[in-house]
């Protein structure tokens, strides 16, 4: 498994094939489009993130020394940036997910997305990705 | 007759590019940009006049306060209130709310009934729950149908002799609908009940006569009617405000002051506590002069042909529906497209440079009610053109395809 800053490099590089922003919207959209439904099971109020604007649900688990995510939204664009935030800290170790940035995001021209007026509930995902990683990596 | 060019040219903010695009602004209900008077008159107090007001034996001092009473005054004029003491200067249609639902706190007892609509926004919600909450008095919902109208029988059903306070908008913020206020507060004064107004939309889109409407409250925001943010303005009827206990204590709302006991001042002032938003209590009139030179009646006429010609444009888009389908609206659109999220669709616009609300427009139990997460909301000010619409349309078009 490559590591949270070689996955983050992958995708700034993927990225920079798009010169304008309708370009890296449709990426984003097919994201969105192609991320793993979180199981049903999982899709409950105490997973819910909750954003004015859109919703977000996050399910974390241990395995194996690794951390796993799932994730959905009910916003596509929303989902879109979901699919590359599990890709950068899915199955990687707790410490790594703790210790990790999230600088591709300003990188490749999302920044907006991730600023707490947004309101989108990525802000607070992010955060409850590192808490669910810091509760395993105790737990250890 | 509305020369948009001459009105467009006289506001600032609308001379930018916005993503590369020059900005079409239709967030006009969360609130309206300011023409280039209103900005100078701020500066003006600013550079010219600045010192605090009703105190001061000295020249600027009574100079800033000649300036903010007489924006009093034209506000009184403007909604033809009775009295200049029942025009009471708020931070804003939130506060003026507060003050009213804090002051009733008092004045509700146990078994006491308060009525608001199914289609509040969370400011003339949540006071009155506050006020309810503290007085045991029970809050209920006088329901809308599928449109967006209220159900008017059941309104007159829930009145009774326990009904205290009704508060209702005057026009929808989510979907547009003007409510029958006149009608409402005729029937809320049979059974004795106080009414809230709130006019937060309906101060840019409508003219207000208090006196013919015979509110009780009635309250706008300044920023909301091309004037600045943090000051609105709140009229009340003299009766009802003799009666309210002061809402915040401090300079400005006294009479006397020992430590035994204090006296209020006398009305407006016994609300108006503390060093106003002076600037803006001024540019307020401003901006209320600025509205009335071009003249209520050509705006509303002028606005009702943008939003027939912006439904009109927006029926062809397929697939889309419209939330608030009252026959009287104004100002405002509210629209979902197939079933993309309003936030994606808000986030395309917003590169294309077109400005919308998306989302449930503080009013949560509205989208609740039609079971959806939010809308996008398009409103509209004089300032808005046909070509705006044709953005817009066309920025819709465009999500479509990307989202699909």
């Amino acid at each position: 498994m490559a590591s949270i800053q070689d996955i983050q490099q992958d995708i700034i590089d993927e990225f920079d094939m798009f010169e304008e922003w309708m370009g890296k919207y449709e990426h984003i959209i097919d994201l969105g489009k192609s991320l793993p439904l979180i199981e049903e099971q999982f899709k409950t109020e105490d997973n819910l993130i909750k954003g004015c604007q859109s919703r977000v649900w996050l399910h974390a688990q241990h395995k194996d020394g690794k951390v796993i995510y799932t994730a959905d939204s009910d916003a596509i664009m929303t989902k879109g940036i979901i699919a590359l935030l599990v890709r950068a800290f899915s199955e990687q170790k707790a410490q790594d997910i703790v210790e990790a940035d999230t600088h591709f995001i300003n990188q490749i021209g999302l920044k907006e997305q991730l600023s707490p007026t947004r309101a989108n509930g990525l802000v607070s995902m992010v955060k409850q990705m590192k808490l669910y990683a810091l509760a395993f990596q105790s737990q250890n | 007759m509305i020369e948009v060019n001459d009105i467009r040219h006289q506001f600032p903010t609308l001379h930018q590019k916005v993503n590369g695009y020059p900005l079409v602004y239709l967030d006009n209900g969360a609130t309206t940009h300011k023409p280039q008077v209103v900005i100078d008159a701020i500066s003006h107090y600013y550079e010219k006049l600045n010192s605090n007001i009703h105190r001061g034996v000295h020249f600027l001092s009574q100079q800033a306060t000649d300036a903010y009473e007489a924006s009093r005054e034209t506000i009184r004029q403007h909604f033809n209130a009775q009295h200049l003491h029942e025009i009471i200067f708020t931070k804003g249609n939130t506060e003026a709310i507060n003050l009213v639902a804090n002051g009733f706190r008092q004045i509700l007892q146990e078994g006491d009934e308060v009525l608001v609509s199914a289609m509040e926004h969370h400011s003339n919600i949540v006071p009155w729950q506050m006020a309810c909450e503290s007085s045991s008095a029970a809050l209920k919902v006088i329901p809308m149908d599928e449109r967006g109208v209220l159900d008017i029988d059941s309104y007159k059903n829930l009145l009774s002799d326990k009904t205290k306070v009704v508060a209702v908008n005057h026009i929808s913020n989510a979907l547009g609908t003007i409510n029958p206020v006149k009608q409402m507060i005729q029937w809320a004064h049979e059974v004795g009940a106080a009414v809230l107004i709130d006019g937060a939309q309906a101060g840019p889109h409508c003219s207000i006569d208090v006196q013919d409407l015979d509110a009780d409250f009635y309250c706008i925001s300044g920023h909301k009617v091309y004037g600045p943010t943090g000051i609105g303005a709140l009229y009340g009827k003299e009766e009802w405000l003799k009666k309210l206990p002061p809402y915040q204590g401090g300079g400005e709302m006294i009479a006397t002051v020992s430590f035994d006991k204090t006296t209020y001042a006398d009305l407006p002032h016994k609300f108006e506590a503390g060093t106003p938003n002076i600037a803006g209590g001024i540019a307020l009139k401003t901006a209320i002069d600025w509205i009335n030179h071009i003249g209520l009646d050509n705006i509303v006429s002028y606005e009702k042909e943008l939003v027939d010609y912006a439904t009109k444009e927006l029926s062809k888009i397929e697939d889309i529906r419209f939330i608030g389908q009252a026959q009287e609206k104004a100002g405002v659109i509210s629209f979902l497209v197939g079933d993309i999220h309003p936030y994606d669709m808000g986030m395309i616009l917003d590169k294309l440079g077109v400005a919308v609300r998306t989302g449930h427009h503080c009013a949560q139990p509205v989208m609740d009610q039609f079971c959806i997460p939010g809308t996008i909301r398009a409103s509209f000010a004089v300032y808005n053109t046909k070509e705006d619409v044709n953005r817009l349309v066309e920025g819709v078009k465009k999500a479509q395809i990307m989202l699909s």
